[in-house]
């Protein structure tokens, strides 16, 4: 109950209930993720099972009946007759995994080079730094892809389709530990010198305990800003990279490649086949972004 | 003599979630041509609001909300934004801490003059040029034609606050706010300031409210003074009156509470006023502690030409690097249950004697024994470490903040290895009540104490190890002056009831008087003389400690704490929510 009462009554809740603009942008992620998790219980349709699908219901507009079979889509079907608010809801679950994981990944990696390089110092900071300026310099889908292309090439053709969601993850996760390390390493320079470090190494605890109880917990506020900003990319790049083709495999679309898929129909008038997986990913990560945005500015001691 | 500045029931006012904050609440002062009007208070008494709200330059969400401000019978008060931005710099002008930020970096200091010159008066380039040379020749800058087209980094600190002086009289303003004008500034080059301000408020007949924390500031240079407390004005007076015989009991325990440098007091006097607590409970904790045996002619430490150099200039080739001696060869003894003081200014290297002591750098070259027995880097250092421990001096970069203090307190005695469970659960409650803050507080953060209290923790932590050994690094630099009356004394009584021996590392003389059985002088690394600590203030034979001793701030005025008429009782004010 205090505890409960201490967190509703903590400044960034109270900053939460002040912002009409986090709380919105909450309300959408939360749908839209609840949407992705009970997909299987709420899609009115299974698009991966072939028994329930009929061919006669492609193209069906949103909203009307279908001229054969008098079926009705709310958001109406695709080529084969799936019906897309259902493949939209799997498609979800497809992008939001892979940018969860993605992101995590590469925090991971980020915070311990941070950590590394940051209370180290010397030649160990000056290698990771390097090498992050280094893989900074080529633009992060193309890292991304680069990793992908190594991947498929080294794995045998028939275990392509289950490694591909991971191998995404691999490399979108390995494109986006840069900016975790820097920021960690930053703020690790400035926790390092505060007495309570030195009072640690008073009493000889080691550098692994020192860098993970003392300095971690002071560096995670920045870490949560960038984590939910690069939530967003990381479902972004996603999509990039679905899009082009090289994502998620056909049996298992995401957003992006939903959206690939209905970029071929889009001159020959069945837009929605485009537009609702292009609407639900912007405001997936527009929504995303919006809550990273206030995050900054609510964990910002200079903003108040 | 009319006013030039008078100021009737002031209340500011900070609304924040938690309700309003008053942060002056009612005050009075005013200031004639050529007076220096002191005001003085601890950190959070409203001092610096007070000058901001003259100014109109209260942060935001603060804003007056009651009372009237009155500039040579003018309200200012109530005027509007333009109006007031008029004023600013005419007539009142400010003189703020940081000579480093109020000057613009990218400027010359004629630029700077000569601009804020044609800016107020209605002069020509050339008398304005003029002007400028004059200001800076007048506030004391040595060949001012050559220095007027210098970048400010190319002054000293003092020599800064100079220039931003005369750019404060380029306006000719009737009234100038000096909010810690000397804080960020060197002892030798603080009395010069001051000097200057004295002189130019007497001969140009300007009004100066000089905001300060520092009494011997107060004592040195101001003709009234006004004490705060909260926000409210608890006496207001000529100094030599208010210093020397104090009314109110919050002034007579804040001048008790400030160390002197010509007397060695046995205890600062207690005062407790508006609610501080003082509970520490010393009898207690000695009963339960294995106290060492002291034979105060041994040594504990030796330390044998200790050196210490920090890599300046990193180079591939080792003849390339340059090198910074930090400590340089330093000697000296620790005996059993002394407390030693190190003293010297900043950069020194005080600090890194300190380190060195602590394990926190290892030391380049030199030996150092405890009890006899040599210490050595990489060395299992367990047993060396439950025996010394540090009290740091910054309260609030010494606690974890995303740790418990329960948890900070057992860290020490946990890693060590000498309790766990309930015995140290046992164990750290029984510090915080000893320590006077309750068992209770351990489920807190730190976040949630103030700088003097946290000091508390602090020391609670130091003591969990049951140490013989105890570093104390500027302990008291970082606190308000009553509380660090409050911290002198706690060490005091722990190192008689507990047989410590302590390091005492601090730049304030006076502090060190009070504190030490015998004081070593370090310069640019070296240990110049080491002397018993009556001896060093009556008699200092290194012309180093000479030149710090005359440094140090003459309080004969203030008012000779006497126990008995001290214990005034006064209603606790609640603190603000």
């Amino acid at each position: 109950m205090s505890r409960l009462y201490r967190a509703w009554d903590s400044d960034l809740a109270y900053a939460f209930r002040h912002s009409p603009i986090a709380m919105f942008a909450t309300l959408v992620v939360a749908l839209l993720v609840l949407g992705a998790v009970f997909a299987p219980l709420i899609a009115p349709h299974d698009p991966f099972d072939p028994a329930t699908l009929n061919l006669m219901n492609g193209f069906t507009a949103p909203g009307t009946p279908n001229a054969f079979t008098g079926d009705s889509f709310i958001l109406g079907t695709d080529n084969q007759g799936r019906d897309m608010l259902s493949t939209i809801l799997y498609g979800m679950r497809v992008s939001l995994f892979v940018g969860v994981a993605a992101v995590s990944l590469g925090m991971v990696i980020g915070i311990t080079l941070g950590l590394i390089a940051g209370y180290r110092g010397g030649w160990t900071d000056t290698l990771i730094m390097r090498v992050a300026d280094v893989q900074l310099t080529f633009p992060s889908i193309l890292v991304a892809m680069l990793i992908f292309g190594i991947a498929k090439g080294i794995t045998p053709v028939e275990y392509r389709d289950q490694v591909a969601i991971w191998v995404l993850i691999l490399a979108i996760g390995l494109s986006d530990w840069v900016q975790f390390a820097r920021v960690v390493r930053g703020a690790t320079l400035v926790q390092k010198n505060k007495e309570y470090v030195q009072a640690a190494q008073l009493i000889g605890r080691s550098g692994t305990a020192i860098m993970l109880r003392h300095i971690l917990p002071n560096v995670l506020s920045p870490v949560l800003v960038i984590a939910t900003i690069s939530l967003a990319l990381a479902i972004i790049a996603e999509a990039t990279l679905s899009f082009l083709g090289i994502g998620a495999p056909p049996t298992q679309p995401s957003l992006g490649t939903l959206i690939r898929v209905g970029q071929g129909f889009l001159f020959s008038g069945e837009w929605w086949i485009l537009f609702f997986p292009a609407c639900t990913l912007l405001a997936l990560a527009l929504s995303v972004n919006l809550l990273g945005d206030w995050l900054r500015d609510a964990l910002n001691p200079r903003l108040k | 003599m009319t006013p030039l500045l008078e100021i009737k029931d002031l209340t500011v006012e900070f609304p924040t979630r938690r309700g309003i904050f008053t942060a002056v609440d009612k005050a009075s002062l005013s200031v004639a041509p050529g007076e220096i009007h002191g005001l003085v208070g601890e950190s959070g008494a409203g001092k610096s609001t007070i000058g901001a709200a003259v100014m109109g330059l209260l942060q935001r969400p603060g804003h007056i909300t009651g009372g009237t401000i009155n500039l040579k019978g003018r309200a200012v008060s109530g005027l509007d934004r333009s109006a007031v931005q008029a004023l600013r710099g005419r007539e009142i002008s400010m003189i703020f801490q940081d000579p480093l930020t109020s000057l613009n970096p990218l400027f010359t200091v004629r630029q700077q003059l000569v601009e804020t010159i044609t800016t107020h008066l209605d002069v020509t380039q050339t008398e304005a040029n003029q002007r400028a040379l004059d200001l800076l020749q007048r506030v004391g800058i040595p060949e001012p034609e050559m220095r007027l087209d210098h970048y400010p980094h190319q002054f000293s600190g003092g020599m800064r606050q100079r220039v931003v002086i005369a750019l404060v009289l380029c306006s000719e303003p009737d009234v100038i706010i000096a909010d810690e004008p000397t804080t960020a500034l060197d002892v030798s080059v603080q009395a010069q300031v001051l000097d200057l301000i004295k002189d130019l408020a007497r001969e140009r007949q300007v009004g100066v409210i000089l905001i300060t924390h520092n009494m011997g500031v107060i004592a040195n240079t101001t003709d009234h003074v006004t004490v705060m407390y909260r926000g409210q004005v608890m006496e207001s007076g000529p100094t030599a009156q208010v210093l020397g015989a104090p009314s109110h009991a919050y002034t007579k325990s804040l001048i008790a509470a400030v160390p002197r440098p010509q007397i060695k007091q046995h205890r600062f006097a207690q005062v407790s006023f508006g609610g501080r607590e003082t509970g520490f409970q010393i009898a207690d904790l000695a009963r339960n502690w294995n106290k060492p045996q002291v034979d105060r002619a041994k040594p504990l430490f030796q330390i044998e030409a200790l050196t210490k150099r920090f890599l300046q200039k990193p180079a591939l080739l080792p003849r390339n690097r340059h090198y910074l001696n930090a400590v340089d060869g330093v000697s000296f003894d620790i005996k059993q249950g002394e407390v030693f003081g190190i003293v010297g200014e900043s950069g020194s290297g005080k600090s890194t004697v300190a380190r060195l002591i602590g394990g926190l750098h290892r030391p380049d070259a030199g030996h150092l024994f405890f009890d006899k027995k040599e210490i050595v880097a990489g060395a299992d250092l367990t047993a060396y470490r439950r025996q010394i421990q540090m009290i740091f001096q910054d309260p609030y970069s010494s606690l974890n903040p995303r740790m418990r203090v329960d948890q900070i307190i057992a860290e020490p005695a946990r890693h060590l290895g000498l309790l766990s469970g309930k015995d140290l659960r046992h164990r750290v409650d029984e510090l915080l009540d000893r320590v006077g803050l309750g068992s209770a507080a351990g489920q807190k953060y730190p976040h949630e104490f103030s700088g003097g209290q946290r000091q508390r923790i602090s020391i609670a932590r130091a003591l969990a190890t049951q140490p013989r050994f105890l570093i104390c690094d500027e302990p008291t630099s970082a606190l308000d002056v009553s509380i660090q009356a409050q911290i002198l004394n706690i060490l005091k009584d722990l190192q008689e009831h507990l047989n410590l021996t302590m390091l005492f590392i601090s730049h304030d003389l006076p502090v060190v008087r009070q504190m030490c059985d015998r004081v070593g002088v370090i310069q640019r690394g070296q240990l110049v003389e080491v002397a018993q600590t009556e001896t060093l203030f009556t008699a200092p034979r290194h012309p180093y400690s000479r030149h710090l001793l005359s440094l140090m701030p003459r309080l004969d005025e203030l008012a000779t704490p006497d126990l008995t008429t001290l214990s005034a009782p006064v209603a606790p004010r609640p603190a603000p929510a």
